[in-house]
């Protein structure tokens, strides 16, 4: 064993919480875009025209089957060929919400997928509109079968950010690369960022598993 | 600045060949990890559970890239000498897999009902041949959705391997991308390979499912 020294690293303390809750703002801004991705999609894959569901379904095999590193190289070069300016983090938003809404498209539709016909058909049978019966009958089951899937989509998309270091956008894992270039500590960094990420991950995924346990208790006790 | 030539598309296939090289040894040690890991999960002492659990909620909520640099630079550090950086980048690769791997099988295991287990145990059978020959065939005819499934995973995880410097095929992209300019073009030849590679396996894997829906 070398001699390990987190002294110089620690230093930098500041350094990392700025990169967390950087890491966590993109998390939180990719997740909604992507949310809003997965749901508009999801509902365009069911009831939408034929072309619109065939190109839905080429994007979301396009990004499942591709590396998201390539995904985000391709992405933050595309802007300038078109002539838009965007700094390294917005570039990344919109390459992991590009990544986050193919995956929460097809948890979400499956989610609507595994309500029965029948209960829809009940819905109908006791005078509901349309809209009461997504509301009432379709949205409730559908939310707590997806709810598991789509938390830990999240995790995995709070995981995923640490590849936007690779276009040099400011986040945790950055922080990381910065501070390994002024120490040149660079085991005692990358060992202090992954328990940094273990410690948020498995917090959020605790976090989760308790909203859900709250949440999903009515209407239908399981 | 020079355009793209033969000679970069020779460099993307040999690049290719140190992913597939990769995937082939991190599926392999990872592999062999996973049922272990599996094999832990499901073994009736709780301390080793508890001990697997505990490795899969570190390795799962580690960012594979920080798992690459951790190995990547620690592999010195934890050995003392200098290690091939192929060698660095398949041990965390493998760590990788071991743990979803082992995820994976232990559902499979777990789907097998405890029933199997007795029956077998009825006949004289000791606990690994319990195993080896009633609960492993179904548990794998189980989890091999799910397996290829991984497979997939652990093909577009490989191309973080050009971050420490290692040339696969995307490193072989950046090099292509750097000297050319032509970023885009490069980069989407580069992700079409890897989709050539992954859609069909993707595919089977959903076809693998839907047999054994149909069927079990």
């Amino acid at each position: 064993m070398q001699n390990l020294n987190f002294q110089q690293v620690l230093r930098y303390r500041e350094e990392f919480i700025d990169g967390l809750l950087a890491t966590l703002q993109m998390t939180g801004i990719s997740a909604f875009f992507g949310l809003l991705i997965g749901v508009l999609g999801a509902v365009l894959l069911t009831r939408g025209p034929k072309p619109v569901r065939i190109l839905l379904k080429s994007y979301i095999e396009i990004i499942r089957n591709t590396p998201p590193l390539i995904q985000l190289f391709i992405i933050f070069f595309i802007f300038p060929s078109i002539g838009v300016r965007l700094s390294p983090f917005p570039a990344a938003c919109v390459a992991l919400s590009i990544y986050f809404g193919a995956y929460a498209i097809e948890i979400i539709r499956s989610g609507l997928n595994s309500i029965p016909k029948s209960q829809i058909e009940a819905g109908e049978c006791l005078g509901l509109t349309s809209f009461e019966v997504f509301r009432f009958v379709i949205l409730p089951p559908a939310l707590r079968n997806i709810y598991p899937s789509l938390t830990s989509q999240l995790v995995l998309l709070l995981l995923g950010t640490s590849v936007a270091s690779q276009i040099a956008a400011t986040e945790l894992f950055h922080t990381a690369t910065f501070v390994e270039s002024r120490t040149f500590r660079s085991f005692e960094v990358y060992a202090l960022i992954s328990a940094i990420y273990v410690v948020v991950v498995v917090s959020s995924r605790v976090m989760f598993a308790a909203i859900g346990a709250l949440a999903f208790r009515w209407p239908v006790r399981r | 600045m020079r355009s793209l030539s033969t000679v970069d598309l020779i460099a993307f296939l040999h690049g290719f060949q140190w992913t597939l090289v990769l995937v082939a040894l991190s599926f392999f040690f990872g592999g062999l990890l996973g049922l272990v890991l599996a094999l832990l999960r499901t073994s009736p002492f709780l301390p080793l559970r508890l001990f697997a659990a505990l490795i899969l909620q570190i390795v799962q909520g580690v960012p594979l890239l920080a798992l690459l640099m951790f190995f990547y630079f620690g592999m010195p550090v934890f050995l003392g000498v200098e290690v091939p950086s192929l060698a660095a980048v398949t041990v965390a690769f493998s760590i990788y897999s071991g743990v979803f791997l082992g995820e994976i099988w232990r559902g499979g295991i777990q789907a097998v009902k405890f029933t199997q287990w007795e029956a077998g145990a009825s006949l004289g059978l000791s606990r690994y041949e319990q195993f080896r020959f009633i609960i492993a065939p179904q548990a794998l005819k189980i989890s091999l959705p799910a397996t290829v499934g991984f497979l997939v995973q652990l093909i577009k995880g490989t191309s973080l391997a050009a971050v420490v410097g290692f040339v696969e095929l995307t490193r072989a992209g950046q090099i292509a991308a750097a000297a050319t300019f032509q970023q885009i073009f490069v980069y989407s030849i580069v992700a079409a390979v890897y989709f050539a590679i992954c859609f069909p396996l993707t595919t089977w894997s959903r076809s693998l499912e839907a047999r054994l829906n149909g069927t079990g």
